[in-house]
């Protein structure tokens, strides 16, 4: 309705009767062009080739030669990376995300709590967000070195055994490492910032009720702050598992994939069958499975979402 | 749904959670409770900042000290030739420039053309304008795997291979979905009988754009730019997929590089402490940026969450 007002204030004569609305419909997709031409070229048009080569096997070299589901099948019955791959990628996920979802909460009420220097607090937490993920994982590579790192001693001291983990190059560990790192750079970041901004944004009417009613602190949590901040976990949750599946500069620097496979994640396992062993064909299937699943994962949790998120503008 | 919240809590809330104890004056409590939140406050700090402090110290530190046991604090005499010594064995000063001027050059075109198309989501009519809107969003969560295989197939095609413009020429394309995400945001929000007065005095759509609305937004454009600017700047993948030459790296896959060679260098001597201190090279800008830039930057990430 307010569109139509604002058409009847731009001419005095019926819409139908202009060719105004063609004119703003032309320069609408000037200004948008660049941007269709960007998806064009860099996103549609190369989906579409990368699902062809899925069906191929193309070393660059040579053209690409139609083998049909071979690449598929392969995956599935042959390769013995693919689903420790998927299954560790997942496994990560599952962990880093919650935790840090849970974490990043935490430290938003922290800093809700209108402490003195809550300014100083906020930048210090921030911080290991700005570092970037190679500099993180080189210098995570170092605290976490087994002979000469300050965690292995502190863990040497406090325990009294010489028995410490080796982390990054410990089969068993180097995930944990992944793990903690990951977890340093995302509970502070941008998930923190925006918890806060929910927190703010939540009616102190709806807390004043609630003591009304005798809510103690944790009462007030569950029934007040949870359900007014569900629709930012939920974006946070949706964006974070995203890029927790995607990991690949933070295993691959830290431990390029190892110790024996244990964080041969499903991103490095593209990278190394395409620009490793060049087997595109080969490489764009696998691309494609890691896609469909993704999307099958977030359409899933969409679902989930109407059972669990509250939005408090919406109308029903 | 607001009322069902509030008698949810009418059940839950019987009795509170505070045990009443001997000590049990309101003013201890709080002043107890204030004093453990500080106390978790600071030791959290510690623990984030500790990272960087180790890193920092690290770095000022001689080779051999790195690696003595039990680790030490503080370096017996700092360091500081360190620093320049990161520029004589790799091509840092290289490596710096290059990623200034890919992370400079892509920003300037990422958030010039998010801009316009943000203009255009937000302020023209036209057919499947909303659908176009939606599938922008949904490329936000295209995981880049999909597209990285042609893209480099169809660079090498075209001979742009271990050149800059497979990481340049992508962002004069409306830069992201995120990017136009947010100016489309913040142009909505300003009143469009701006655009309107404009155009009774004759200004066309462009000018509308470039005198009327980008003024208005300083601020947004600023955090898209500080945005993206250390996005470019950290990222990893995309430069190592494209780049070989090893003058021509830019910071983070310089830095990736020199971790890789570090360990067992030529002279046998490792590197571990002129590592920690190109880490902090690194880091450091991104920082100062942050700094810079910290309230619009802190307002501009709370923008683009709030619309979940």
């Amino acid at each position: 309705m307010s569109t139509e007002a604002m058409t009847s204030t731009r001419s005095s004569l019926p819409r139908w009767m202009t060719n105004l609305r063609a004119k703003e419909a032309i320069a609408g997709y000037i200004f948008l062009s660049p941007w269709l031409l960007g998806i064009i070229l860099f996103i549609v048009g190369p989906m579409m080739t990368s699902g062809f080569l899925s069906f191929t096997r193309y070393d660059i070299v040579n053209p690409p030669e139609f083998v049909g589901l071979k690449n598929f099948i392969e995956i599935f019955t042959k390769d013995r990376l693919f689903w420790p791959s998927m299954m560790l990628t997942f496994r990560y996920a599952l962990i880093v995300v919650p935790l840090s979802l849970i974490g990043a909460l935490a430290a938003a009420m922290l800093l809700n709590q209108a402490l003195l220097g809550t300014t100083w607090f906020r930048t210090f937490f921030f911080l290991p967000h700005l570092t970037p993920i190679v500099a993180a994982a080189v210098l995570w590579g170092w605290i976490f070195n087994a002979d000469v790192g300050p965690i292995n001693h502190w863990i040497r001291t406090i325990t009294g055994s010489d028995n410490a983990p080796g982390w990054f190059r410990d089969p068993d560990w180097a995930m944990t490492g992944l793990i903690i790192m990951a977890m340093w750079g995302a509970i502070g970041g941008n998930t923190m910032l925006i918890f806060l901004a929910g927190l703010q944004g939540v009616p102190q009417e709806l807390y004043d009720a609630a003591v009304v009613d005798g809510a103690g602190i944790w009462a007030k949590f569950r029934n007040v702050t949870l359900p007014m901040l569900t629709p930012t976990i939920f974006f946070n949750m949706v964006l974070g598992i995203i890029g927790a599946l995607r990991v690949f500069a933070a295993a691959y620097v830290a431990t390029q994939g190892g110790p024996a496979y244990s964080t041969w994640f499903y991103a490095l396992h593209i990278y190394t069958r395409a620009f490793q062993y060049f087997e595109m064909g080969y490489a764009s299937a696998l691309a494609w499975i890691f896609f469909f699943v993704l999307f099958v994962f977030t359409y899933v949790q969409f679902r989930q979402s109407r059972r669990w998120v509250y939005y408090a503008g919406e109308v029903d | 749904m607001a009322g069902e919240v509030i008698t949810r809590n009418r059940k839950q809330a019987g009795g509170g959670f505070i045990p009443v104890g001997a000590f049990q004056s309101a003013s201890f409590q709080r002043a107890f409770g204030r004093g453990i939140l500080y106390l978790i406050a600071v030791s959290s700090s510690a623990v984030f900042m500790f990272p960087f402090v180790w890193t920092v110290l690290s770095s000022l530190k001689r080779g051999g000290e790195l690696f003595r046991f039990p680790p030490t604090w503080l370096p017996e005499i700092p360091q500081f030739q360190n620093y320049p010594t990161v520029f004589e064995i790799v091509p840092w000063a290289t490596w710096t420039w290059n990623s200034t001027f890919v992370a400079v050059v892509s920003t300037f075109g990422a958030v010039l053309t998010a801009a316009l198309v943000g203009y255009s989501f937000a302020r023209f009519r036209y057919p499947a304008r909303d659908v176009l809107f939606i599938l922008t969003l949904s490329t936000m969560m295209l995981p880049v795997e999909v597209t990285l295989i042609p893209l480099y197939l169809m660079f090498a095609e075209i001979g742009w291979l271990d050149s800059y413009r497979p990481l340049i020429v992508p962002s004069f394309f409306g830069g992201s979905a995120f990017l136009i995400f947010l100016m489309r945001q913040f142009f909505m929000s300003i009143p469009i009988d701006l655009d309107e007065a404009a155009r009774i005095d004759g200004a066309n759509y462009l000018r509308i754009f470039w005198q009327i609305l980008m003024p208005l937004s300083i601020p947004v454009t600023a955090t898209a730019a500080v945005l993206t600017f250390m996005a470019q700047w950290n990222e990893f993948l995309q430069p190592f997929i494209f780049l070989n030459t090893k003058s021509k790296y830019t910071l983070a896959i310089g830095i990736r590089y020199f971790q890789a060679v570090s360990g067992f260098a030529d002279d046998s001597e490792p590197k571990y402490h002129l590592l920690m201190a190109a880490s902090v090279m690194m880091t450091a800008p991104i920082i100062a940026l942050f700094f810079l830039a910290q309230r619009y930057l802190v307002q501009g990430i709370v923008m683009s969450g709030i619309k979940g």
